[in-house]
């Protein structure tokens, strides 16, 4: 069902629809990641993906105004680039360990030790959180500040100045 | 669009939920899915709503501009707190387990403050980027 | 056909992030671009958390009546990801419509055009 939106969003012209389409989409990711057992990603993801990118998105269509994207006019090349693109990477995937191998590399180094002595440790039982917060803090740090950053970047591009000579 | 009924009752009933239900979100992180960044996301999205029914000045009145910019900074402030207070008490920079005597109660004390730095600095953000975008008016 | 049974998600996922790609470079509206740039992004999130998952585990939430839980590492690192993600969205969203300010259009080749004839006409 996904490929059929992705696909509804490629050919859509009306920037309003490609919105509500991005958010069904973001939704749609949703469930296929807590069938996948990721409850706490799919809960950002719901919450981020579906939300606030949407309001996002139209406050952004509210200011650029334009409603339709021109037609295409860009010929064969963007399409065979993304074949060529799409083919190599189906070749690379070919040597991926098969789906819920449990002798894959992942699950091997670091995470059953993260699995036994997390709850120890830390006293978390959502081994996401612990990891998140204590195991892997500088990494949250860094993603606070890049929060941070897109927010006063924000800022500085759409602050409005009071200047009497520039209409800037 | 505050003149419509249905949406002025329903808003003031679901919004006081919303906020609850991001504040359950960040505290239960520890035992469910959750964490600071649902729960910021999530009260940022109930401030939007009550904007988009209510107006804009409305919201503007609730949450001040000058509140949500120091919002923004005050986040991440006071997870870079939490990391020198683990360097002033003898361990590491962002080490938990200094922060108590019990070092498994230092390392919940030092999750749970770093996650409400993380809530306060993402929903000041999300809300900061809407008022900017939604203040703007069109050029043309 | 034993390979298209076990790696039938990552060509799900190179599917996606195909489609993503093809609306990025083909498409000139700079908002369908960017909602193409958020589609890409996602198709990498289920390329990493697709091999976590284990048939039969459970969220990695320790719990006494569980025994097998699914990975959480990867979940850790797409938590930052899809953040970063909304990060870089907001801020290209703020620049399209300071462009579109300045150009008065957000169609890429219109936008080329002016700033070819403003070169020109220097």
């Amino acid at each position: 069902m996904m490929a059929v939106i992705v696909i509804a969003l490629i050919f859509q012209r009306n920037l309003f629809s490609v919105v509500v389409l991005a958010g069904i989409y973001s939704f749609l990711m949703a469930t296929v990641l807590v069938a996948l057992d990721a409850v706490d990603v799919a809960m950002t993801e719901a919450s981020v993906g579906a939300g606030i990118s949407t309001v996002l998105l139209l406050g952004a269509l509210h200011l650029c105004g334009g409603e339709e994207a021109k037609p295409l006019q860009r010929g064969w090349l963007p399409l065979a680039v993304t074949l060529v693109i799409v083919g190599a990477l189906v070749y690379g995937t070919l040597r991926l360990p098969a789906f819920s191998d449990p002798h894959a590399p992942i699950h091997t180094h670091v995470v059953p030790r993260y699995l036994e002595q997390g709850p120890k440790e830390t006293g978390v039982p959502n081994v996401v959180t612990a990891v998140l917060a204590s195991y892997r803090g500088y990494d949250t740090l860094g993603e606070t500040i890049v929060v941070f950053t897109a927010g006063i970047g924000v800022i500085a591009l759409l602050r409005r100045r009071r200047r009497d000579k520039d209409g800037r | 669009m505050k003149r419509e009924p249905v949406l002025r009752v329903v808003g003031k009933m679901l919004i006081p939920y919303m906020l609850v239900f991001a504040l359950y979100v960040q505290f239960h992180g520890d035992f469910g899915p959750g964490g600071g960044f649902q729960a910021g996301v999530i009260s940022a999205a109930a401030v939007i709503f009550y904007a988009i029914i209510f107006g804009l000045p409305a919201a503007r009145r609730v949450m001040p501009e000058a509140l949500v910019e120091a919002m923004v900074a005050a986040g991440a402030l006071l997870y870079i707190a939490v990391g020198f207070a683990g360097l002033l008490l003898g361990g590491n920079y962002l080490d938990y387990f200094v922060l108590d005597t019990d070092p498994v109660a230092g390392q919940h004390r030092g999750i749970f403050w770093v996650e409400v730095g993380v809530l306060v600095t993402v929903s000041g953000v999300m809300l900061k980027i809407f008022y900017m975008f939604a203040g703007r008016q069109r050029e043309d | 056909m034993q390979a298209f049974a076990s790696h039938y998600t990552y060509w799900v996922t190179v599917l996606l992030l195909g489609a993503g790609l093809y609306i990025m470079i083909a498409r000139g509206n700079l908002v369908k671009k960017l909602v193409g740039l958020s589609i890409f992004q996602t198709s990498v999130y289920l390329l990493y958390i697709a091999p976590g998952k284990l048939i039969g585990g459970t969220a990695p939430i320790v719990s006494e009546a569980y025994q097998v839980y699914s990975n959480p590492l990867p979940h850790v690192l797409i938590l930052t990801a899809i953040v970063v993600g909304i990060a870089t969205l907001a801020l290209g969203l703020a620049i399209v419509v300071r462009i579109r300010e300045a150009y008065g259009s957000i169609e890429e080749d219109e936008i080329v055009a002016a700033d070819a004839q403003a070169g020109d006409g220097r």
